[in-house]
C-alpha cells in the first residue's frame, strides 16, 4: 500500500468531525421542521442544511475536495443536465391547458 | 492478459480506469434520482393539496442517523486499508452491512405499518412518489449490501495477491454507499418533513 500514515491519520480526524457536523444538521432540520414555518421558508430551510450536508458527505467522504479534473468536468456536466431535469416542471407548467 | 490501469494511473485522465468508472456510473444515478425529484417537485406543484404527517418522523431520523454513520464506518474501512490494518477494515466493512440491514429492518417495519392501514403506492400520489423513490433507494442499500457481501466473503482473497487493487475496489464501494448516502440526506426532509 502507497498511503502516507499521517495524511490517512489526519483524513480520519476529518472524517470523524464531518460526522459530529452531520449529526448536528440533521437534529437541526428535525427541530426546525418542528416549528411549521410558512411552506416556502421551510423547504428553503430543510433543501439549505440538505445543500450543506450533502456537501460535506461530497467534498470529504467521496474526496471531492481534491479530485482529478476530469471528474470535476463529468460533474460539471451532469449537475447542468440535473439542474435542466428539476426545471422540466417549469416547462410543464407553462405549457398547462388554459380553461 | 492483464487489464491495465486497475491499479496505476492512466496517465492521460491521472485516475485509474475504476474510478472513473464509478464516478460515471454515479452520474447516470445522478440523472436517474434527478428525473424522479423532478417528477415530485411536478406532483406535488400539480396537486390541490399534499398530505403533511403521514410518515414516522422518528423513524425517518433514526434512520438517516444509521445511513450517516454507516457512511463512516465504510470511508473507515477504505482508510484502514490505506493503514495496513485488515482486522479494522473487517471491523468497520462488517459494521457497515450490519447499519444497512438495520435500514432495511425499519424500512420493513415503517412499510408493513403502511401497507397494513391500506396505504400502498395506489392509495395517493403522495405514498406513490414516496414507495418510488424509497424503494429505488431501498434497491440500491441492496445491492451496496450484496458488493460488501461479497469483499466480505470471496472476494476478500484479493487483499493478499493485489493490496492495491482491493484498496482501490472498496474505495469505489464507498463511493457509491456516499452517494446512497447522499441521496438519503435529500429524501428524508422532502418525503418525511415538508
Amino acid at each position: 500500500m502507497h498511503a502516507d500514515p499521517a495524511e490517512v491519520k489526519k483524513s480520519v480526524r476529518s472524517y470523524i468531525t464531518v460526522f459530529v457536523m452531520l449529526m448536528v444538521f440533521t437534529v437541526i432540520t428535525v427541530a426546525a421542521a418542528s416549528f411549521h414555518f410558512a411552506v416556502p421558508l421551510a423547504i428553503t430551510i430543510a433543501l439549505v442544511i440538505a445543500t450543506m450536508k450533502g456537501s460535506m458527505v461530497a467534498g470529504v467522504f467521496m474526496h471531492l475536495s481534491h479530485e482529478k479534473q476530469l471528474i470535476y468536468g463529468a460533474l460539471l456536466l451532469t449537475f447542468m443536465f440535473f439542474v435542466m431535469l428539476l426545471f422540466l416542471p417549469v416547462l410543464a407548467y407553462m405549457d398547462r391547458v388554459k380553461y | 492478459m492483464e487489464i491495465p490501469y486497475i491499479v496505476e494511473a492512466r496517465p492521460d485522465t491521472g485516475l485509474h480506469n475504476g474510478k472513473l468508472g464509478i464516478w460515471l456510473f454515479l452520474a447516470s444515478e445522478v440523472m436517474l434520482f434527478g428525473a424522479l425529484f423532478s417528477t415530485y417537485i411536478l406532483l406535488r406543484v400539480g396537486a390541490p393539496e399534499w398530505p403533511h404527517g403521514e410518515l414516522s418522523v422518528p423513524l425517518g431520523t433514526v434512520n438517516t442517523i444509521i445511513l450517516i454513520a454507516s457512511s463512516v464506518t465504510m470511508v473507515m474501512a477504505w482508510a484502514s486499508l490505506k493503514l495496513n490494518d485488515w482486522g479494522k477494515h473487517r471491523l468497520y466493512l462488517g459494521l457497515t452491512f450490519v447499519l444497512a440491514l438495520v435500514f432495511l429492518i425499519n424500512k420493513y417495519f415503517e412499510y408493513s405499518e403502511h401497507f397494513g392501514k391500506g396505504e400502498g403506492p395506489w392509495h395517493s400520489t403522495f405514498f406513490a412518489i414516496y414507495f418510488t423513490l424509497t424503494g429505488l433507494h431501498g434497491l440500491h442499500i441492496v445491492g451496496g449490501m450484496i458488493v460488501m457481501a461479497y469483499f466480505l466473503g470471496p472476494g476478500a482473497k484479493l487483499w493478499k495477491k493485489n493490496p492495491d487493487q482491493f484498496a482501490n475496489r472498496i474505495e469505489a464501494t464507498g463511493l457509491y454507499w456516499h452517494f446512497v448516502d447522499l441521496v438519503w440526506i435529500f429524501l428524508f426532509p422532502v418525503l418525511y418533513l415538508l
